[in-house]
């Protein structure tokens, strides 16, 4: 059966832009529910499937499991290897990625019209029988080990990595996804095999499609697609409870520029509070060039390329976060500018011209994203995943606008908390003498 | 983010008429009288556009010893001009619901916004009164100076891989400005002053030096309307004069380098040779190496990835990069990186017999079909980006290349066959015009290189 519910056109600003997208909620035979966007001016569908759990669903002592899986779905399936597989799918024109994220496993593909079937035949063979032969486990695996290894020696991925260990230790989000050398090159086929059969199953799956597809012919493809996937998938993790202090936390790496990630834990999306957090971080650091954080640290002391803040709603936690770069002798100047801005929006929340100009550019940028196939799939399966309804589209702006002075001074209060603000910092900061000093991991 | 775009390894797919709708028939072009050229792509979907104007003016423009101030006045103009304030232009466009930035490269400067199209024409105007009216302040443009420099720290000093390819790109060009960074050396950027932006910007900021470029939700009469109204009235410099930078000289010695850094963890081999880009009227060569660059190294089907990757262990990742989009001579790359145990050397010589072994046996016409099935199909997915389709047309007509140029790429793409790919790629692999680059770890060994010989070489 399918059922289509038609949402109304998104609402913009100001009798402005309206983007006419009309969502379809598909439920297949199967029983599948897909959202489509119907859009046939171009002859191809963009296509986002995300299964729960992702990486977080790696076993105590397999770290890298589901990534290295995930690695090794495009390289060869039923009676293709690994480079018959990659000629057919190029043959198709068709592309597909497959992605291993924190919280989902996530499946994108972009096929053309003209030969739709055969791509998605070729993209079922990859989720369906996945060969996991000796030779391809190998190469991925040592794909997998070097880029673990530079992410050794690259304060980006030193800073996120100790960041992360220290806000959530033995949670999943504690370690990087990609394991360690140690724990990758342990895994065996059946860590492998097993991984595949938790990670894919459909009591957990997320459909989106947008382009030349009509929902007839979607929910045939989605059933076609997934059949015979496992039905039940493992216990997802745990949420988890964050707490930091306001404390600087150093790992020294010799390198010119500081570079630092700072947060500490936050609300919820299906928070009350949500919209007013979000309209405030827009005034704070999110987003262009606009916010106090741009303003004060970069425009007007010139101590940055870049610095921003963001509100991290993840399956199993929420956090305030931000993330800034400076050289090493400004880095120190860079994080007290940044401490005194956190402390000002506790205290003050936003002025009511910070908070109009944020709620325009908010709501008028919304409409913005909807553009091209494969934005408007993408967004429609993270709504889902998010437990939003197709109405969301057409009411978003509203909640934007329905946020007031006092709202965000209220919320600010409760989000934004000084004393609990930690900064983690890689390099070689000068005037951080109260810091912690610690030494990097060193994952083997 | 007034970022770089740095110059791209991908391959720049072009646009056939499409199998259901022709990316052509969405194009209109005109010139307005001041020599302003304006191209027009039309995508009525959403009610949104995106407004760019291009100049072909970039960091291969710049006079000796200021490298980096096309890039440092692409900053400036968000600093204000006789009627905006600082910042102004940014918060305008944000208060009206779109977004927008800058970015440079060595052949063009380019601004844009993207907004609902009821905007435009207030576009429009604010970016025809920067084009000619910036004022600057000496205070601001010290504090913006200091924000390059954290720029170049965070794209350049931060990254080993950076530093190496800026000598890299230094030794392949022994005159040509390409061997300059597009942000610039770290000692003259940091010595930029005001007069430096000002006669950059004087020089080339004006309508007959630029391109407007507006992609969605219009209809080319109205564009046209606006823009008279617009950049119309702006004068056009008739002391820009011709755009010529120094070339390179015959180049006759292989060159080679090691970059040793302690944040290196896995090392690689990279090796550019000097390539010629695509020409207005003569763009079969870069056609040829457009399509020899996926056949080495375009993924799990490459040549390179066949023989290093699955008959042996002998990398991790292999690939080959051209992009032929340039106003002068460009570069084709090959890069491995090899497994562990494998050292550089090693990586290297099967690299060269990886070349060989193509020259020898030629290409796979399954694969070239392949190739070709998908450039027509990329014209297919570009249509649903008219922004993008934007982009390509805005590098295309700074870097020399005209409208009717652009349009024929597919055409020229698909009619390239193998006879043109192994005569290109046996010009294009000449020694005496490379540089070859091992990126390692100090206190490590790379191995002991064989000497040239003549079986491993692919020249003529």
């Amino acid at each position: 059966m399918i059922r289509i519910v038609l949402t109304a056109a998104a609402c913009l600003w100001a009798a402005a832009a309206s983007a006419a997208v009309e969502v379809q909620e598909v439920t297949t035979e199967a029983g599948f529910e897909a959202w489509l966007v119907e859009e046939p001016s171009i002859p191809f569908v963009s296509l986002e499937l995300r299964f729960k759990g992702g990486a977080s669903l790696d076993p105590e002592g397999k770290r890298g499991v589901t990534n290295l899986m995930t690695g090794l779905l495009e390289e060869g399936a039923g009676d293709l290897d690994a480079r018959a597989f990659a000629q057919a799918k190029e043959a198709l024109a068709a592309t597909f990625h497959y992605d291993a994220g924190d919280d989902a496993l996530a499946i994108t593909a972009q096929v053309l019209t003209e030969n739709r079937d055969a791509a998605m035949a070729l993209l079922r063979e990859s989720l369906l029988e996945p060969r996991f032969d000796a030779d391809a486990i190998e190469r991925v695996k040592a794909q997998v080990m070097s880029s673990i290894q530079s992410d050794q020696t690259d304060p980006d991925a030193i800073v996120g990595k100790e960041a992360m260990r220290i806000l959530y230790g033995d949670h999943p989000y504690g370690s990087a996804k990609k394991g360690t050398t140690d724990s990758v090159a342990a895994l065996t086929r059946d860590d492998i095999v097993a991984a595949w059969q938790a990670a894919l199953a459909t009591d957990r799956v997320y459909i989106a499609a947008a382009g030349d597809i009509s929902a007839e012919e979607l929910s045939a493809l989605v059933d076609t697609l997934l059949a015979g996937l496992p039905k039940v998938g493992p216990a997802l993790p745990d949420a988890v409870e964050v707490s930091t202090a306001a404390e600087t936390v150093v790992v020294p790496f010799e390198t010119p520029q500081s570079v630092a990630l700072f947060g500490h834990r936050a609300i919820p999306r299906d928070d009350p509070d949500f919209f007013a957090a979000f309209v405030m971080n827009q005034v704070l650091g999110a987003g262009g060039f606009e916010s106090r954080l741009m303003e004060e640290v970069r425009d007007k002391r010139g101590l940055t390329y870049g610095v921003y803040s963001y509100i991290a709603n993840r399956d199993y936690s929420d956090m305030m976060m931000g993330r800034v770069a400076s050289a090493n002798d400004r880095i120190a100047e860079a994080i007290a500018v940044i401490r005194d801005e956190w402390r000002r929006m506790a205290e003050e929340g936003v002025t009511e011209e910070e908070l109009e100009a944020a709620k325009t550019f908010l709501t008028g940028a919304y409409p913005l994203r909807f553009d091209g196939n494969g934005a408007i799939a993408n967004i429609l399966v993270g709504m889902q995943m998010q437990d939003l309804t197709p109405d969301y589209i057409a009411t978003r702006n509203d909640r934007v606008e329905a946020v007031t002075v006092a709202d965000v001074r209220r919320v600010a209060a409760r989000v934004m908390l000084p004393e609990e603000l930690l900064f983690v910092v890689v390099g070689q900061p000068e005037g951080l003498e109260d810091a912690r000093v610690v030494a990097p991991v060193v994952t083997q | 983010m007034r970022r770089i775009a740095a110059a791209s390894a991908a391959i720049l797919f072009w646009a056939l008429p499409a199998l259901a709708q022709s990316i052509d028939d969405a194009v209109t072009t005109f010139t307005l009288d001041n020599g302003m050229e304006v191209v027009v792509i039309e995508d009525h979907r959403a009610p949104v556009v995106t407004h760019m104007v291009w100049y072909k003016a970039g960091a291969a423009d710049e006079a000796p010893g200021v490298s980096g101030v096309a890039h440092f006045l692409e900053h400036l103009l968000f600093k204000g001009t006789e009627t905006m304030e600082p910042g102004e232009f940014s918060e305008v466009v944000a208060a009206n619901g779109g977004s927008d930035n800058a970015f440079t490269s060595y052949d063009y400067t380019g601004y844009f916004q993207r907004i609902a199209t009821d905007r435009l024409g207030m576009m429009m105007q604010m970016e025809a009164d920067r084009m000619v009216n910036l004022q600057l302040d000496g205070e601001d443009i010290l504090t913006e100076r200091d924000v390059i420099i954290e720029e170049r720290n965070q794209r350049v000093e931060n990254s080993p891989g950076a530093l190496f390819g800026e000598e890299r790109n230094a030794a392949l060009y022994l005159n040509h400005p390409y061997g300059t960074p597009i942000i610039g050396w770290k000692h003259e950027a940091e010595a930029l002053t005001l007069e430096d932006a000002l006669a950059y910007y004087e020089r080339f900021y004006a309508p007959n030096n630029a391109i407007l470029i507006v992609a969605g939700d219009v209809y080319p009469d109205e564009v046209r309307a606006l823009a008279e109204e617009h950049y119309g009235p702006l004068p056009a410099n008739p002391e820009l004069g011709p755009r010529v930078r120094p070339q390179e000289p015959p180049q006759g010695a292989p060159r080679r380098l090691t970059y040793r850094d302690p944040r290196v963890s896995q090392p690689y081999v990279i090796r550019t040779y000097l390539a010629p880009e695509r020409d207005p009227g003569a763009q079969e060569e870069a056609a040829a190496l457009t399509l020899l660059a996926q056949i080495l190294g375009g993924g799990q089907t490459s040549v390179l990835t066949r023989d290093l990757q699955f008959e042996s262990q002998i990398a991790v990742y292999s690939g080959a990069f051209y992009s032929g989009t340039a106003y002068d001579d460009t570069s084709f790359g090959l890069i491995v990186v090899p497994q562990e145990g494998v050292s550089l050397a090693e990586a290297e010589a099967a690299m060269d017999a990886s070349v060989a072994r193509l020259m020898e046996e030629g290409v796979d016409a399954e694969q070239l079909e392949r190739i070709k099935f998908q450039l027509r199909a990329e014209q297919v997915f570009a249509l649903d980006s008219s922004s993008s389709l934007g982009r390509r047309y805005g590098a295309a007509l700074t870097s020399g290349l005209t409208v009717e140029d652009v349009q024929a790429w597919p055409g020229i793409l698909q009619a390239v066959t193998e006879e043109d790919i192994l005569e290109a790629a046996s010009r294009v692999f000449d020694r005496n015009k490379s540089v070859t680059g091992w990126l390692m770890a100090p206190d490590t060994d790379g191995g002991a290189i064989a000497p040239i010989s003549a079986s491993q070489e692919v020249t003529q």
